[in-house]
């Protein structure tokens, strides 16, 4: 299968002065495929940001190549449909939200490409279909919680209909019910086949995708599946990572009961543990 | 805390835009009252009204009708001593890079006790604490240039600059946004022995509920720009049918045992911190697998 976005000896690093340079990436090469849906975790001034920024070309390599469906980011006259392939949610919606009533701030993006008046209402519905938000499509955003705000913003990236979005701490302004919407929202377009990638800090939201890129001075440090990045637990502390709290408690309750799993990694799990655990003894 | 009220606010209105078409009501009869010492949660949605509160506390709103008194200097009147004022509540801001304008990490944090006129050596003396504070190296992160910063290292940078100011009262609009798992705790755990040691009065806006579940004393929810709950975090999170009114999420350890409850077992629901939540799902892992024993006996 072609990857969606192919990243070979990436560097980059921000000029201090004319002398100094603070290397941000070191050397970084990995592909992201089809449907898949990768979380990005690392400390802070990791560098999982700047990558973040690397995969549709709002920053391009120092060094090496980023591919966007075999497009080089480099390529200025390419930049139009990377961009169209890649979508980006950031951090603060506000800063994203452009328009004063929710469903023309959806229709903005295709404004700017000229999708056709019927199309583009097609677009726009199917986009707050999607994240739920259809019922609010005549407010002003500015009066929505911050996670309804996140949800508009999202449609917005969606109704360009990108191949892949990419969701650079999309969460972290949002309280456990806005993050929970969104995840929500994030795991039902990753279903619908579309390539998701989250850079985070929230370790239960990590243990969402299938899987985990670690990054560590600019560097890959792990690759793999969620249960096995959070099987290191010794290896994430000394990167300044946890494993989620789920996998926290479980092997507290592990140590006093070495039946009870220690490898769990999401809530629904630990419950599912504990009623199988309650049950068992009961059954025996 | 000493029983000394250090924040009064007494049915506070404010009205953005007030007489024109985009009239827009922020505040309408909030209180909120917080003791020498004491660490104060604010929680609420965007829009309830928690950052226009919160910038009352420093003079840099007035209020438009209601009562503001802060460290015995009352907001209403019409001369007030702002620089005294200003002194003595240290307010950080959600956005970091919004307050930190220097090119150099060691002259932003300096910026402000220089303003305050205090000697060279004891401006060095605040810089290398509070840098310390916050857990930047003072030797090595002095130097350098504050554009090439992380998000996470700028909100340490813009904290550290508020610290050196010595402040009675520290206002702290969502303090750990945007940081690494260790580099919250850490800063957490600095906010909490600055209150506890130091006796500095913290109010912290704060969507993450484990944070709230941690540090504060007390919780004020907001919604639709008044307070409309406030109690300490056990009183809070344990309260299901006010949590789902208001919308309130809970820190992740409750939501597992909330969810046990649901499903009929009997758990405290004030276990917050992820050993007291283990040690509430062992005991009931314990009680069960007694009770069972007792059912076979029989």
């Amino acid at each position: 299968m072609e990857p969606i976005i192919r990243l070979e000896n990436v560097s980059f690093s921000y000029k201090i002065n004319e002398k100094t340079k603070v290397p941000v990436l070191r050397n970084i090469s990995f592909s992201i495929f089809p449907g898949e849906y990768v979380a990005i975790i690392g400390h802070n001034g990791s560098g999982k940001s700047t990558l973040s920024k690397h995969l549709n070309g709002i920053l391009t390599p120092e060094n090496g190549d980023v591919w966007v469906h075999g497009h080089n980011t480099k390529d200025s006259n390419r930049k139009r449909d990377i961009r169209q392939s890649v979508g980006t949610v950031f951090q603060h919606p506000d800063n994203q939200i452009v328009a004063t009533i929710v469903e023309e701030d959806v229709a903005f993006g295709l404004e700017n490409i000229s999708v056709p008046r019927e199309e583009m209402r097609q677009r726009v519905d199917e986009a707050l279909n999607v994240v739920k938000m259809s019922p609010f499509r005549h407010r002003p955003p500015h009066l929505l919680s911050g996670g309804q705000k996140q949800r508009v913003a999202i449609a917005g990236v969606l109704a360009m209909q990108p191949d892949c979005i990419v969701f650079d701490e999309a969460t972290s302004m949002l309280d456990s019910f806005g993050r929970k919407e969104v995840l929500q929202v994030m795991r039902k377009m990753n279903n619908m086949g579309m390539t998701i990638i989250t850079v985070t800090h929230h370790m239960a939201e990590a243990a969402e995708a299938d899987r985990i890129i670690v990054i560590e001075g600019g560097q890959i440090v792990m690759d793999g599946p969620p249960r096995e990045i959070f099987q290191h637990k010794q290896e994430l502390e000394n990167l300044q990572l946890v494993v989620p709290s789920v996998s926290q408690m479980a092997e507290i309750i592990h140590n006093q009961f070495s039946d009870f799993s220690k490898d769990l990694i999401q809530e629904n799990e630990l419950i599912v543990e504990v009623e199988k655990f309650i049950i068992g003894e009961e059954v025996s | 805390m000493t029983g000394r009220a250090i924040i009064e606010i007494e049915n506070l209105s404010h009205t953005y835009m007030k007489g024109t078409p985009m009239e827009h009501v922020a505040l309408k009869g909030t209180n909120l009252y917080v003791e020498e010492g004491e660490c104060i949660a604010i929680i609420g949605h965007t829009g309830s009204g928690k950052s226009t509160l919160i910038q009352h506390f420093n003079g840099l709103m007035r209020p438009e009708s209601g009562k503001v008194i802060i460290d015995g200097l009352d907001l209403s009147k019409k001369k007030v001593d702002l620089k005294t004022l200003r002194q003595r509540v240290g307010l950080v801001f959600q956005n970091p890079e919004d307050q930190i304008f220097e090119k150099i990490i060691g002259d932003d944090i300096a910026y402000g006790p220089f303003k305050l006129g205090l000697p060279l050596k004891e401006v060095r003396d605040r810089v290398k604490w509070a840098m310390s504070v916050v857990g930047l190296d003072f030797e090595e992160m002095k130097d350098r240039q504050t554009f090439a910063l992380s998000g996470g290292q700028k909100r340490k940078v813009a904290l550290a600059g508020i610290l050196a100011l010595k402040p009675k009262i520290l206002v702290l609009d969502e303090p750990t946004a945007g940081l690494d798992p260790r580099s919250r705790n850490e800063l957490l755990d600095k906010i909490k022995r600055l209150n506890k040691e130091e006796k500095l009065t913290v109010v912290f806006v704060s969507h993450n509920m484990e944070e709230v579940a941690m540090l504060a004393d007390r919780v004020y929810v907001m919604a639709g720009g008044t307070d409309v709950l406030s109690g300490t975090p056990k009183e809070i999170f344990t309260d299901k049918e006010k949590l789902q009114q208001h919308q309130i999420g809970t820190p992740e350890t409750v939501q597992v045992l909330y969810r046990l409850t649901d499903l009929g077992y009997q758990v405290n629901l004030d276990a917050f911190s992820i050993n007291e939540a283990s040690e509430e799902i062992t005991k009931l892992l314990v009680g069960k697998k007694e009770g069972c024993r007792h059912v076979q006996r029989i």
